[in-house]
Formats: structure tokens, sequence, C-alpha cells
């Protein structure tokens, strides 16, 4: 076999990784692989898939963003807030992809200008975030009466497209457009150029404060994003939306191939590895598996998806 | 006639699209130091690697003493007692020397705590059995290479190990490191170690090895003992033909400078002024550390400067960054292509453009048809050995590498090239395919600035040399007049005031 079609395989390992999944759970349980379930998985997965898809522009970069859950539960309460007290829902949705990718830019700014490390940061703007969003909230629900916001606002998180969950919509429109990016523009090229080597790519000319600055942007307004889905459907926003939403992010990127020392990773995969952990979710739930087995389980199931994509890897060295 | 100590036989190792070891044959002896040589991509290293348990071969048989042996893992190849010390070197910098040397096999006390009285104790023991003077309890990063070197020929003397490999031991040292690592070398002869020297200064070969082996294209080429060949005969070996010129210097007459430097000043180099003429190569010489590469990079925008003047083409320029140098013509490629001059995990099409998305810029995102035919281009015309240009930089040789990252620079279409250490870990063969490519650079009216430690390089291809020195210029040089006593008189002359 040569290299290219190694590459290929390499690159396809987490999907054939998910149909066995996938055909293992339509054994386990029947209920699966019915139209209904299907559709509740995607939705449960796309706002983990969503913020995951910004959190792959960040650990191609060689970094990564802890902020995305506190992002998330920030820019859902501004959003909410805004509604509640009358403001126009469009006026309301823009601010809060505003907050999300400023809240992103100054991890950047941080990390590049200030040469702090990416984890140190973001960690740093995580608990600054939670924090505000409890000071900003009182620690209590903000609500969004259904009778005093435009019906759109409701549809985002419960609505449908086309007989498709709007939520899914949105997140295989932010896929496509990552996609997009990541290997159609110069942008993307030098994405993975400064995760691959920060000092050669520097040296070729390229911007890598700018990239990186970028990329972090990016992962805030895509958690602003779920943010907003997020709000829409709990019809308020939770003081502590969002909590420990990173972790599920950075696991799906992972699962999806990405490596955290950066410069080698696709998007694709990074959905593939969020519908792997909502498929996963779903499953123990089918199986009515106890909450605390179920952290378990998939913790194991994480180790064992990153192991074995290791061994592939290594082996085709 | 030495014992043989060990020997590989008909060793055979494929990778996925190339035969990187065919039948070779290897054997190493007793109080004896064999030189491993050929091409880079000749299979030196695959050779090496299957000794020291990094690859598994395909097919052959290794003995070791007479009794046949698998290498299965670098460390069973210790237990074995064979060592490789690594061009780069594997010691943990925050470590000290002898923590180094013990570590993953500490001694420890009755009660279960390190005896670090004895390991320093038995380090300073091995180190005075190579008969140099460090302290074992010094940290490893306060340590020159060279004598970081030397802690890692210790381990493998403390590691009793048999057989000794150095991979290009010489690459970073002095003149003065050099000669004391070869009395080492022959001291390690005289306790009867078997050792393996690759190396690509032929220079060397003749002055510390016994025998040599050579290796072209993954086939053995041939062992004869050093006494019996000469430089040319090796080069014949190596590359297949014979090199009628190592340096084929050309002369340009185009007369207009393009470049003038002017007192440059900032925190490593001092006053420094000197011009470029268009269609000249203009090499820097100087000792490591000279401040050459600092010069290169304060030119290219990459370090800010302080005081003084670049003017380009009548214009005085200030640079913030290398891209506002690519964008007025000037461009950088560095000395150490892993470390900052190629993206290794990205394959070679997209190195080749990195500095230069701009041309390939549309309304719906890159134009990747158009990349790969720009890449296919330098591909041919530069000769970039490789089965596919989406093969992955790190998989190319150092030579093909060192022509991607050329080519990289080309493709900006650059007025001033500055080279720092163009040949460095390239090989005969793609040394004059780069010398080549260099001249004809030239005709094209591009001016290159070619910083160089090889003094025959800097005196073979340079139409003016600069003698750089701690920051300042000490010499500037015509082809006419330079020599490498001119130069070495250049850089010790003013060090007493």
């Amino acid at each position: 076999m040569d290299t290219r079609k190694k590459e290929i395989l390499n690159k396809i390992r987490p999907l054939i990784g998910l149909l066995i999944f996938s055909i293992l759970i339509r054994i386990l349980s029947p209920r699966f692989l019915t139209k209904s379930n299907l559709f509740n998985v995607f939705r449960q997965t796309s706002i983990n898939a969503i913020i995951a898809a910004g959190m792959t522009f960040v650990i191609l970069t060689a970094g990564i963003d802890l902020s995305v859950g506190s992002i998330l539960g920030f820019s859902g309460a501004i959003a909410a807030s805004m509604l509640a007290s009358g403001n126009n829902i469009f006026l309301a949705l823009v601010v809060a992809l505003i907050i999300g990718g400023l809240s992103g830019m100054l991890n950047g700014v941080i990390i590049t200008k200030g040469k702090v490390q990416p984890f140190i940061a973001t960690l740093a703007i995580m608990i600054l975030l939670r924090g505000a969003t409890m000071v900003f909230t009182n620690g209590r629900p903000i609500a969004v009466p259904a009778a005093s916001v435009s019906p759109i606002f409701r549809w985002i998180g419960t609505g449908e497209l086309l007989g498709v969950p709007v939520p899914v919509v949105m997140m295989v429109f932010v896929f496509i457009i990552c996609y997009y990016i990541l290997n159609h523009t110069q942008f993307g090229r030098h994405i993975y150029a400064v995760g691959g080597n920060e000092e050669a790519s520097l040296l070729s000319g390229v911007n890598t404060d700018k990239v990186k600055i970028l990329a972090y942007t990016i992962s805030g307004i895509l958690a602003a994003v779920a943010g907003i889905i997020v709000t829409s459907r709990l019809s308020s926003a939770q003081p502590t939306a969002g909590d420990g939403y990173e972790l599920d992010a950075i696991a799906a990127v992972v699962l999806g191939g990405t490596s955290l020392v950066g410069g080698q990773g696709t998007v694709i995969g990074t959905i593939i590895g969020a519908l792997i952990i909502g498929i996963l979710n779903n499953a123990l739930n089918l199986m009515d598996v106890q909450s605390y087995y179920q952290m378990i389980a998939k913790a194991i199931v994480i180790l064992i998806a990153v192991l074995l994509d290791r061994k592939g890897k290594s082996k085709s060295k | 006639m030495g014992k043989q100590i060990l020997t590989m036989k008909n060793i055979s190792k494929g990778f996925p699209g190339v035969k990187a070891l065919d039948n070779v044959d290897f054997t190493v002896y007793e109080n004896e130091v064999m030189a491993l040589l050929g091409e880079n991509g000749a299979g030196k290293s695959t050779l090496m690697k299957i000794l020291s348990g990094v690859y598994t071969k395909d097919q052959g048989e290794i003995s070791l003493n007479g009794e046949a042996i698998e290498v299965v893992s670098p460390k069973d190849a210790t237990e074995k007692g064979i060592a490789i010390i690594h061009q780069e070197l594997n010691l943990i910098p925050y470590l000290t020397v002898y923590e180094n040397i013990f570590l993953g096999r500490e001694i420890k006390n009755s009660l279960g705590s390190l005896d670090k009285k004895k390991m320093i104790e038995e380090t300073k023991e091995v180190l005075d059995r190579l008969k140099v003077n460090i302290n074992p309890k010094s940290q490893v990063n306060s340590l020159s290479i060279a004598q970081q070197q030397m802690v890692e020929i210790a381990k493998a003397l403390s590691l009793n190990a048999k057989i000794i490999i150095m991979d290009e031991p010489t690459d970073t040292l002095t003149d003065q490191e050099v000669k004391s690592l070869f009395e080492i070398i022959h001291e390690l002869k005289k306790q009867g170690k078997g050792l393996v020297y690759i190396s690509h200064r032929l220079k060397e070969v003749f002055e510390v090895c016994d025998r040599l082996t050579v290796l072209r294209d993954g086939q053995f080429i041939g062992e004869k003992m050093v006494s019996e060949v000469d430089e040319g005969e090796i080069i014949r070996l190596m590359v297949g033909r014979t090199l009628d010129e190592q340096f084929p210097y050309i002369k340009t007459d185009y007369s207009e400078e393009v470049l003038q430097v002017e007192n440059l000043s900032n925190e490593y180099i001092k006053n420094l002024s000197f011009s470029l003429r268009k269609g000249e190569i203009l090499g820097v010489s100087g000792l490591v550390g000279a401040g050459r590469t600092e010069l290169a990079k304060t030119l290219y925008g990459y370090y800010k400067k302080d005081t003084g003047k670049i003017i380009l083409n009548g214009e005085e320029i200030n640079f913030n960054s290398p891209r506002e140098a690519l964008d007025k013509g000037i461009v950088y490629v560095s000395e150490d292509r892993k470390y900052d001059g190629l993206i290794l995990g990205m394959d070679i099409t997209s190195n080749i453009t990195i500095s230069s998305l701009e041309k390939f810029k549309t309304a719906i995102g890159l134009n990747k048809k158009e990349e790969k035919k720009v890449a296919e281009e330098y591909r041919d015309k530069i000769n970039i050995k490789t089965p596919s240009l989406y093969q992955r930089v790190e998989n190319l040789s150092g030579g093909n590498q060192q022509k991607v990252a050329i080519a990289k620079s080309l493709l900006t279409d650059p007025q001033v090239l500055i080279l720092d250490e163009p040949t460095r870990g390239v090989d005969v063969g793609a040394k004059r395919e780069i010398y080549d490519l260099l001249n004809e650079i030239k005709k094209q009216g591009r001016s290159i600035i070619m910083i160089s430690s090889e003094m025959p390089e800097i005196l073979g291809m340079s139409d003016r040399i600069l003698v750089i020195h701690e920051g300042q210029l000490k010499g500037n040089l015509n082809r006419e007049e330079a020599n490498q006593e001119k130069i070495m008189s250049h850089i010790m002359k003013r060090e007493e005031n």
C-alpha cells in the first residue's frame, strides 16, 4: 500500500470506528435506529459538535481552549437578558456572538502578545467568565418568556427546517464552512502551518499571532452559537450552562484523530468524534444505564478509541 | 586484521513505495572504526536504526560475537551492548550529568533511596576513563554541545557498550572539540570497542576511521580499508559517477548594487556595513555564534535593528516582520530545516507554496490545481526526488528537504536570497545540484548572501567574502585574494584588542 492510500485510511479511520460502534449499539438496542431517536442523537450532538468545530481550529494550532463552556454560559445569559428586556432578537443574537468572539479574541491576545500558555490563559478566562455570568445573573436563571419574544428564538433550539431539527442544520452548516476554511483558504493552510511548526511559519511570512488570535476568536464565536441554541431550547439562560462542555469538545476533537501537538487533523474527524460521544450517551440512556455508570462507560470508550487510533497510526509509520 | 564483533548479512528493509535496504552487508571490527558512508537516502540511518532496534528488518541476519541475535527494541540493543549516539543528543537538559548517565537504572541503597554518592563516583570514573574533565554534578544544559556528546559517550561506556555508533558527531563541534573527540575515539579503540562513524566529512574519515562501508540507494557498494582509497574514489563509490568539479563557480557581469547595509547594530551585531551586488554570491564566514544567522534574521525583519540603515534598491527599509521582507523581495532560508526551516508534517506542495499563497488566491479559495502545477514545475526544475508531491517533507532526505526549502524561497520571486548553511546535512551529489542551482539563481540577476561554516564552500562559490566575528565585520575579501588562512587570520587578528 502506498503512502497516499495509508493517509486516506488514517483519515477515514474514525469513520470506520463510528460505523462499527453504531452497528454494535443497533444490536444491543433495536430502538437506536428509529428516525426519532436518530434525530434526537443528532440534536443532542449538535451543541457539542459546534463547540468542537471551533476547538478543532485551536487544537490544530497546538493550543487548547478551556473557556468555551464559560463563553457559552456568558453569551447565553447576555442574549437571554436582552431578550427578556424586550430587545430585538437579531440584535440580541449578534451581541451574543460578538461577546463570544471578543472573549475568544481576548484568549488569543493573552496567548500571543502576553506569551501565556494556552492552557493557563484559557483557564483564567474560563473562571473569569463563569464568575461574570454568576454576577450578571445573580446566580439565578434568566427566563425568556415565550410570549415576550419572537417565535424565531424558540425555533432556533426546538424548531425544524424541512423536517430536520434546526440545531442539526446549523451544525451541518458550521461544519461545511469550517471544512471550507481549513481546506480551501489561505487562513486554513496557515492554521495547519502554525500548528506544524510555528517558527518555520513565522519565517515563511505567516503572521502567526494573527492566525492564532483568529483561531481562538472562531472558537469563541462558535461557543456563543452553542450558547444561543442552549438558551433557546431551555427558554432560559442557566448560570451554570456549558459547565464542563470544554471537556466533551476536546474529547470529540481527539476522538476525531486530531493531534494535541498541532498541525494534524480534520474537522470531519471532529464531527465523527462528536457523534461517537453523542451516540454513546444516547445508547447508555436507551439501555437504562445509571448516569454515574454512564460516566465510567464514556471514559472507557474514549480511552479505547484513542488507544486504537494511536496503534493504527504508529503501525503505518 | 581486526576481529569481527558484529556482522549484518543480507539485510533488507522496505517502506511503502521504497526499498530502503536491499541485501546489505555490514561488519564492525574490534579495535577499529568503521565509517558508514553514502548519500542521504542511501540507507545509512535505516541500517543503523535496524541495528539499534528502532526498526525491524524484513530479512537478513545479525550476529554478535559469532552468535545470531535479534534486536527487538532500543532497550534490547542497549542490553546487547549496542549504543548509538545521535546527531540530536538524547540527554535531559535539566538533570545533572550523573542523573542522565544513570537514568532508568538508578543505583539505590539498602533503604531504597537513591545512592547519589555511588552514582557520582561511578560517573566520575567513566569520565576519567575518557580523560574528560566534566563535573558529574553539572546540569547538562550548562555544558557545551561537545561536552554533552562526551556525556553520551560516557553513558554508552557505563552501559558497557561493545559497539558505539556515532551519527554525524562533529556537525556542531568546533575544530578544537573535534580534536578532543578524535582523541576519545582513539581511546575507545584501545579499549577494544568497535565503532561506527557516520559523517559527510570525508576528511574526518581519513583522519579517524580504519575501514569504510559505502551504501548507495539501499545497496551495499563495498567495504574498503581507508588506507587503500582516496577521496575521489570514495565519492565515486558514493555517487556512482565522478564529480568533475566540486564547486562550479561562474561569474556574472552585473554591476549595480542591490542592497546596502550601513552601520547596522542591535543586540547581536555591531556596526555592520557592506553592500551586495546584483547576481553575486556574498559569502559570510565566521565561527558558529559569530552573529551570522542573527545578521541574516535582522535583514529579514525577524530581529529588530537598533541603529543603522538597510537600503534596498536605493530605498531605506524598515521591516517589522519576515512578511514585510518577503514582500520587498528578501527571503531567508534557515540553517535548521527541522527547527524553523520547514513544516515537516506538511506535504511538499504546501511547504513550497506556504510563503506565496497570495498567488493562489481566487474568489472561491486557494487554487489547488495551480499549486500542484507549480510544485511539479519546481520538482522537475530542481530535481526533488520523491514518489509524490503529497509526501510529507519529513520523509525526504536532507538534500531533498533543502531543495524544498529553496523552492519555497524562489517561488516568492526574491531579489535577495539569504541562504544559511545551504548544504548542511546534504550529501555530496545533492550538494553539487544545489551549487548548480545557486548559479542558476545568479544568472537570473538575483543576489545571494550565503552563510556557511564550510570553508571550501565559501571559498569555492563566493564572489566576495565577509568575515564576521563576535557580531563585527572583520574582513571583506574578493574571491581572488581569499583563502582559508586569510579568513582565519581576520577572525583572530583583532581578538586582542
